[in-house]
């Protein structure tokens, strides 16, 4: 009995010291380059597939095959920390392309995770606006597509609020007539986001004492919050329950849809500019059909397609082009230009300083 | 000899019954729970994962006053929730148990049937019932009791309520189970002696429910302790628990052993009240 037990322990530590050992693998290293072989006839390739649920046309598998003849199999996330959380788990999660934030993949491509594209055989990479190649989170465009982007801002209820909101300020130390009807994001990066810019800082800064300034600021602005919400908060907009919001813009649109007194509005003090991007992982065994994937969403055509199913804009100038002029009139955001856009701060990976922000987000919300 | 054979062959035996159990614990608790352990003394790698060095940084770092008060929180939270279970489980358990046979198997299952409803569903639930414009409100001010719509949902009173409804079966089953092996004669002669109701409850049902009771409280407050979805639903994001620490830690902050020892913590909570259950427990069976 007693030698069961010992025996059943060090079985146990030695599986468990594996296990550890396992996850310490791949933790070094830098995204290596693909090689596309034009030989391999992609249409024995399948590709899984893992992008934000609603995040793309419902019909995109079928396209895909009708077009490239691959078969795809999207698997949804809920948001970035869960895709990065199956990516890093094992070496290979038998994932071949993820759609994730571009700081995201530039965590990825820094950790060996995603390779650098063959662009030979990603000729429609010539079809995004050349600005897109100076985005900080992957300079020269080199292993993130981008798929969509955009910024944040207030989403707000015309009819409901006493005045025009255009300041962070607004937000943040709200007018009595509004406390406890306006809602924050959850998400650290964009919980500090509008302190930051309030404050005139950087919202990629680890400066400890401008951070210990945002979270007095947040810290004091908690009891004027009905909730700090990610998922939900235009159902609140639409039900009257909040009647301001920070909001990322193509979710304001979900709110203008169903009421058009909703409102979008960068503040004034500036904003981020966010990219979500596609990326190939280097576990992949079917990097031509991934490659010809990201070609084909590329496509002026078929990017439009997307641009008018999901309501964000897409990076792609050819197809930014073509869409109709009415859609802008509907969603404003989908009328801002690159100019604009790039006006905004490029949300950059902040590797082991990332946990300043935890710790920011942790000590505002239980304050 | 054929004795002592014997009963070699039934300890193989017993072994042989008990290996799928132990296998399965082996697997899914122990190499689980002895690689958090390694975990939590490894150092964050820079994108997430765990390396080298050993170092016990993150216990002192868990004892940061920040987090003391986010696990005091938890443990408030997951009391208040276990108690008010109780005081809502422990009438209706005896209830059931004091009617026919046909109406006991019809109210269980009634209680059962909520659970086949997916989790999140029956949290959604209260966002509508609870929230400023919500069901409750309207009614009050339509009845003309408030003006202005009463603060419920968002609250940390609003994660203690949903918890307690998703987690009432489990403590109504464990109570009814061990109220429904009472002799009813024995409620029935203490009335008849002359007794109150209070005291055939406080002599009588109340000690000889309480193996379920203690189950019961445990049941509630285990899940309850660790959960962070009901406070990001029905919190508002405005009440942190151990569980949304845990979960932050591995995937937000992208650091592992941190998030380790979170987990590891709450699981050295669960052992230390589980112990004191099982020996409350033993106590309450010598006493009855």
């Amino acid at each position: 009995m007693a030698i069961m037990r010992k025996h059943k322990f060090s079985a146990s530590v030695v599986a468990a010291a594996a296990l550890v050992l396992s996850a310490c693998g791949g933790s070094t290293g830098d995204a290596s380059s693909a090689t596309v072989d034009s030989s391999v006839d992609i249409t024995t390739q399948k590709l899984v597939i893992s992008n934000w649920a609603g995040y793309y046309p419902e019909d995109l598998p079928a396209k895909v095959k009708e077009a490239i003849g691959v078969d795809i199999t999207i698997t949804n996330h809920a948001n970035n920390e869960e895709i990065m959380g199956k990516i890093t788990a094992s070496d290979d999660s038998g994932i071949d392309i993820a759609f994730v934030s571009g700081q995201y993949a530039q965590a990825l491509a820094a950790g060996g995770k995603i390779v650098n594209f063959d662009k030979a055989a990603i000729p429609n990479l010539a079809n995004l606006y050349p600005e897109v190649a100076d985005l900080a989170y992957d300079k020269g465009t080199n292993y993130a597509a981008p798929y969509a982007w955009g910024t944040t801002g207030i989403c707000y209820r015309s009819d409901l609020v006493d005045f025009t909101p255009d300041s962070w300020n607004d937000l943040l130390n709200p007018k009595d007539s509004i406390k406890g009807k306006t809602t924050m994001l959850a998400t650290e990066r964009w919980l500090a986001l509008p302190a930051m810019k309030l404050l005139g800082y950087s919202m990629n800064t680890t400066n400890a004492d401008e951070i210990a300034k945002a979270k007095e600021q947040l810290v004091k602005t908690k009891p004027t919050l009905l909730a700090y919400d990610d998922t939900a908060y235009y159902t609140k907009l639409v039900s009257g329950e909040a009647v301001l919001s920070e909001s990322w813009d193509g979710w304001c649109n979900y709110g203008i849809a169903e009421n058009p007194n909703i409102k979008f509005v960068i503040p004034k003090e500036g904003s981020d500019l966010w990219a979500d991007t596609m990326v190939i992982l280097s576990s992949s065994k079917n990097k031509e059909a991934a490659h010809a994937f990201i070609n084909y969403i590329l496509q002026a055509d078929v990017h439009a397609w997307v641009a008018n199913n999901i309501l964000y804009k897409v990076p792609n100038k050819a197809a930014t082009e073509t869409l109709d002029p009415a859609l802008s009139t509907s969603y404003p955001n989908m009328g801002l230009t690159p100019a604009e856009l790039l006006k905004g701060e490029v949300v950059l990976d902040l590797g082991t300083d990332s946990k300043l922000y935890t710790d920011l987000a942790t000590e505002v919300t239980s304050s | 000899m054929v004795k002592s054979g014997g009963s070699k062959n039934s300890r193989h035996l017993g072994w042989a019954w008990a290996s799928p159990g132990l296998i399965f614990l082996t697997l899914f608790a122990a190499i689980p729970v002895v690689s958090m352990l390694f975990m939590s003394v490894l150092t964050a790698g820079r994108f997430g994962g765990v390396t080298t060095p050993i170092n016990f940084d993150n216990f002192s770092r868990a004892t940061d006053p920040i987090f003391v008060q986010v696990i005091l929180n938890s443990l408030v939270i997951a009391s208040a929730t276990a108690i008010l279970s109780l005081l809502i489980g422990f009438p209706t358990a005896l209830f059931i148990s004091r009617l026919s046979r046909k109406w006991q198997i019809i109210l269980i299952v009634a209680i059962i049937l909520p659970y086949w409803t997916n989790f999140l569903v029956r949290t959604y639930a209260w966002l509508v019932l609870l929230n400023n414009e919500g069901i409750i409100n309207k009614f009050l001010k339509n009845i003309g009791l408030i003006d202005k719509p009463i603060e419920m949902l968002y609250t940390p009173g609003a994660v203690i309520v949903g918890m307690t409804y998703l987690y009432l079966p489990l403590m109504i089953l464990p109570i009814y189970a061990a109220l429904e092996k009472v002799d009813k004669n024995l409620t029935e002669a203490a009335y008849d002696l002359g007794s109150s109701v209070w005291k055939s409850l406080r002599t009588i049902s109340i000690p000889l429910a309480m193996p379920g009771i203690l189950i019961g409280l445990i049941f509630v407050f285990v899940p309850s302790l660790g959960n962070f979805v009901v406070p990001e639903l029905l919190g508002g994001g405005k009440t942190v628990m151990i569980g949304n620490l845990v979960r932050d830690q591995f995937l937000k902050a992208r650091d592992w052993p941190f998030g380790a020892t979170f987990a590891l913590i709450l699981t050295l909570i669960l052992i230390v009240l589980i112990s004191l259950q099982s020996y409350a427990s033993k106590k309450a069976n010598v006493n009855a």
